[in-house]
């Protein structure tokens, strides 16, 4: 079954190649919005599922890109662990092929990780239809170039993802969420300030004049640093994260074009239009109809990027445009992966 | 001509036209100038680079870099030179490009937890920097007073702690990279993500085949408020395996997570005297650290864990003298064991934690059948192994069995589902067993992205990822006692 499968995608990309077609790589769709528009005949990596390995002892997961992570979540549930990265979903059916190459990350990242950390292993299949395995199973692993965490966020441009292995960690014994009122430069001040002392927070998000902090780890740790923080308890905790997660927050409904933009963590960033800061001031979500090129400006005065990550008149570039000799190196690198460039064309950049 | 003159030749050309940009002193061409750069920590393999260059800014590197690129010369980058694979190994047709001077931490900034470093900064510094802000930089290879951060990110270091902290790609944040035509490139950002490919984490373990690094930028971490270490004597090592598997069953990851076999444990406890259990068959260490409750809280609950696992003896260490003392003896296990023989010859696999017993067993039969003794030191929270086989080289054939014994390692640790090489890196060393560990086809790629940075394949050319013309032979890493490069440094 499963190798019938891999015959079809390889029959895919050999058809591919044969009439100079582009192949549009697809989960369950979930991403769809993100990156540039896709191009292609769709190559649909739901079929290809199921978790092939999982040892909690290990604190490694193998599954195939089309599993759910959904059903990855829930294995790992079941043992009192969990995806470190705290991926969103963005549907019911997400699956984890999309998960590595959209390569986003969620609350937990500022102080676990990004995917791309817990990336340990990838099978793909490259431009030449070739199966090849990069990484394992193993935390430690330094034969060969890294090729595994590159392909995290490379939006199926440099491959079609088989399977992956995950680093994955206990879930924390206790978590409790605090709530303070103040106003923006307060809470950049604070969630940097707070980051650089010994205190579990394990997510942390600003907008409106309430900084909410999520502490994560041993009971008696959690129950510690919110004697020592003060602040206003949150019951409804996990509801919380999760819509910021997920975007189902109140904050993420709006028209205009939503910018998510990478900057350092005590950069002040001054913008027109509603925001929402996470990751201890790293990640700003901005709603704003500014042109691309102001924001863009804005954000490389503080050394930092814009990527246009929802809104219906995208701009030329969807992701920060980069200086000339880092793109050369990436249609270099495009190309020894998709020496007939048919995946994924203009999901990254436009012209690869 | 020769070929030594026509070498000869080419090298006083080569340094006029970098004497041009560079002053005098910065260009070594003279043997005995040279000699100190002729090896790095794999001193088995030693070769004189044709000229030494030790510029002091990046316009040199770049500089440097386009004068080796217009000539077709091969260059070789180099930090402390600490490295155990070879990796930093001259080339004798090639230029040696120290990094030596870049020594400046340029900008650390406390609130946001990151600091800007030159390459040759020591890894140690920079955590010495960060201690007036209660602030540390995680990874802590054994070599971490001497070995520079350039070199760190060269070969993905790792340390005792990466269970928990992560490896360097998981603690840096950005790089300024000069290519072997000269251009700077800026790969990730002080901030979290960038845009594009995660050059980030190519260029980290890349061996210095992809770029020459000018900068590092780092990310600090909070101190934590308290560390304490467990010690537990097993009469069976694959109790002390199952010991482990328990420890993070229960949701717990230690700080640091080491176990030692009874060969080991004899050799450290005779040379520190740690207070190590003599009759144990294997010892596991296990730190734990985070705030004073989550300590308290976690440390009760693996003495339990091990306790339940049919441990013959257990110990906390009740204050940080006697934390230190028991780390003393695993952080002294590589020259406690280079005492028991002439020489050793030190293996860097990893393995899946649950084939340990397994690996260990067949590794005891090897030792039989090539009838050479075998120490065991295993980073057990990572499954990283390193086996010293220990022979003595002016015994006849005793240096060919050793290399045959580190083989069948080497390919039992694919063979299980692990890898070659955990912290170590390829280099020269390892270079025959990426072929055990790859496909043809995998190799080929890694060969096209060598070419997308470096066409003409002059940085650092012959190590990491084998030819597959060269797919057919074996070589092995052999360290003969008295001529390891730093003997008064810590290896483990």
């Amino acid at each position: 079954m499963v190798e019938l499968i891999l015959d079809q995608f390889t029959e895919a990309i050999r058809q591919a190649i044969a009439r100079q077609r582009p192949v549009r790589i697809r989960g369950s769709g979930s991403k769809d919005f993100y990156g540039g528009a896709p191009q292609g005949e769709v190559l649909d990596t739901t079929a290809y599922r199921g978790i092939i390995d999982y040892a909690p002892e290990e604190l490694v997961i193998t599954a195939r890109a089309g599993t759910s992570l959904v059903e990855i979540e829930a294995a790992l549930a079941a043992n009192g662990q969990m995806l470190p990265f705290e991926p969103p979903h963005f549907g019911p059916r997400a699956t984890l092929g999309g998960c590595v190459a959209a390569g986003l990350s969620g609350p937990r990242r500022a102080s676990l990780g990004a995917v791309r950390d817990f990336v340990l292993g990838v099978q793909i299949m490259d431009g030449n239809a070739d199966q090849l395995r990069f990484g394992g199973q193993v935390m430690k692993n330094v034969a060969g170039y890294d090729v595994s965490r590159l392909m995290a966020g490379s939006l199926g441009t440099l491959g079609l993802i088989l399977d992956v292995s995950l680093k994955v960690l206990p879930r924390p014994k206790a978590e409790a969420t605090v709530q303070f009122e103040c106003d923006e430069a307060q809470a950049l001040q604070k969630m940097n300030r707070w980051a650089g002392e010994p205190l579990p927070i394990s997510a942390t998000c600003y907008h409106d004049q309430v900084l909410t902090l999520r502490l994560s780890g041993a009971e008696t740790a959690v129950q510690a640093a919110q004697a020592k923080l003060g602040g206003q308890a949150l019951a409804a905790g996990e509801d919380f994260w999760r819509g910021i997660r997920e975007q189902s927050a109140n904050f993420f409904r709006g028209n205009a074009p939503l910018w998510r933009l990478s900057v350092p963590s005590t950069a002040a960033l001054d913008l027109p239009g509603k925001c929402l800061i996470e990751w201890s001031g790293a990640l700003r979500w901005v709603f704003t109809e500014a042109e691309a090129g102001v924001i863009r400006a804005a954000a490389e005065q503080v050394h930092g990027q814009g990527t246009m990550f929802r809104g219906t008149a995208k701009p030329q570039s969807v992701f920060h445009p980069l200086p000339k000799p880092l793109m050369d190196v990436h249609r270099r690198m495009k190309r020894a992966f998709d020496p007939h460039g048919i995946f994924n064309l203009g999901r990254m950049y436009s012209d690869f | 001509m020769s070929k030594s003159q026509t070498l000869s030749v080419e090298k006083n050309k080569l340094a006029n036209q970098l004497r041009a940009f560079l002053p005098d002193e910065s260009v070594l061409i003279e043997i005995e100038d040279q000699k100190p750069y002729e090896s790095d920590g794999l001193t088995a393999y030693r070769k004189l680079p044709m000229l030494t260059v030790i510029p002091e800014t990046e316009a040199q590197v770049q500089q440097i870099l386009r004068t080796c690129h217009a000539a077709g010369v091969p260059v070789v980058a180099r930090g402390s030179g600490t490295g155990l694979s070879g990796g930093a190994l001259p080339l004798e047709n090639g230029v040696l490009l120290s990094l030596a001077k870049f020594s400046r931490i340029l900008h650390l900034d406390p609130l946001a937890r990151t600091a800007r470093v030159q390459p040759g900064v020591r890894n140690l510094a920079i955590s010495e920097a960060a201690a007036p802000h209660h602030l540390y930089y995680a990874p802590d290879p054994s070599s971490q007073i001497i070995c520079s951060i350039g070199g760190n990110v060269a070969e993905n270091s790792g340390g005792v702690h990466c269970l928990k902290y992560g490896l360097t790609v998981n603690n840096i944040l950005a790089l300024r990279v000069v290519t072997i035509e000269g251009e700077i490139l800026e790969i990730g950002a002080t901030a979290l993500d960038s845009a594009g490919y995660d050059l980030l984490a190519l260029m980290t373990g890349s061996e210095g085949m992809l770029g020459v690094i000018t900068e590092v930028t780092v990310k600090l971490l909070a101190k934590p408020e308290r560390a304490q270490v467990l010690m537990a004597g097993f009469d069976d090592i694959e109790k002390a395996g199952a010991a482990v598997a328990a420890i993070i069953s229960a949701g717990i990851i230690p700080a640091g997570l080491e176990m030692m076999d009874k060969l080991a444990i004899q050799a450290a406890e005779d040379f520190v005297h740690a207070g190590y259990p003599l009759e144990a068959a294997a010892i596991l260490l296990c730190e734990l650290d985070g705030t004073n409750e989550e300590v308290s809280e976690e440390i009760k609950r693996v003495h339990d864990i091990l306790q339940s696992s049919g441990s013959t003896s257990l110990r906390t260490a009740s204050d940080d003298a006697e934390r230190l003392k028991l780390w003393a003896g695993r952080k002294a296990a590589f020259p406690a064991v280079g005492r028991l023989a002439p020489d050793y010859y030190c293996m860097d696999g990893t393995i899946p934690r649950k084939r340990l017993a397994e690996v260990l067993a067949r590794i005891r039969d090897f030792s039989q059948h090539y009838g050479l003794r075998v120490a065991n030191v295993f980073h057990a929270g990572d499954g990283n192994l390193h086996p010293l086989i220990l022979y003595d080289a002016n015994k006849p054939g005793e240096m060919a069995r050793a290399e045959a014994f580190g083989a069948k390692i080497l390919e039992l640790s694919v063979e299980v589902g692990g890898t070659i090489t955990g912290e170590h890196g390829v280099g020269v060393e390892k270079i025959d067993q990426m072929c055990v560990q790859f496909q043809p086809k995998e190799l080929t790629l890694f060969h096209a992205l060598k070419a997308a940075w470096d066409e003409q394949g002059l940085l650092n050319p012959g190590k990491a990822v084998p030819t597959l013309h060269r797919c057919a032979e074996y070589g092995a890493m052999h360290v003969h006692q008295g001529q390891v490069r730093f003997p008064g440094i810590p290896r483990f």
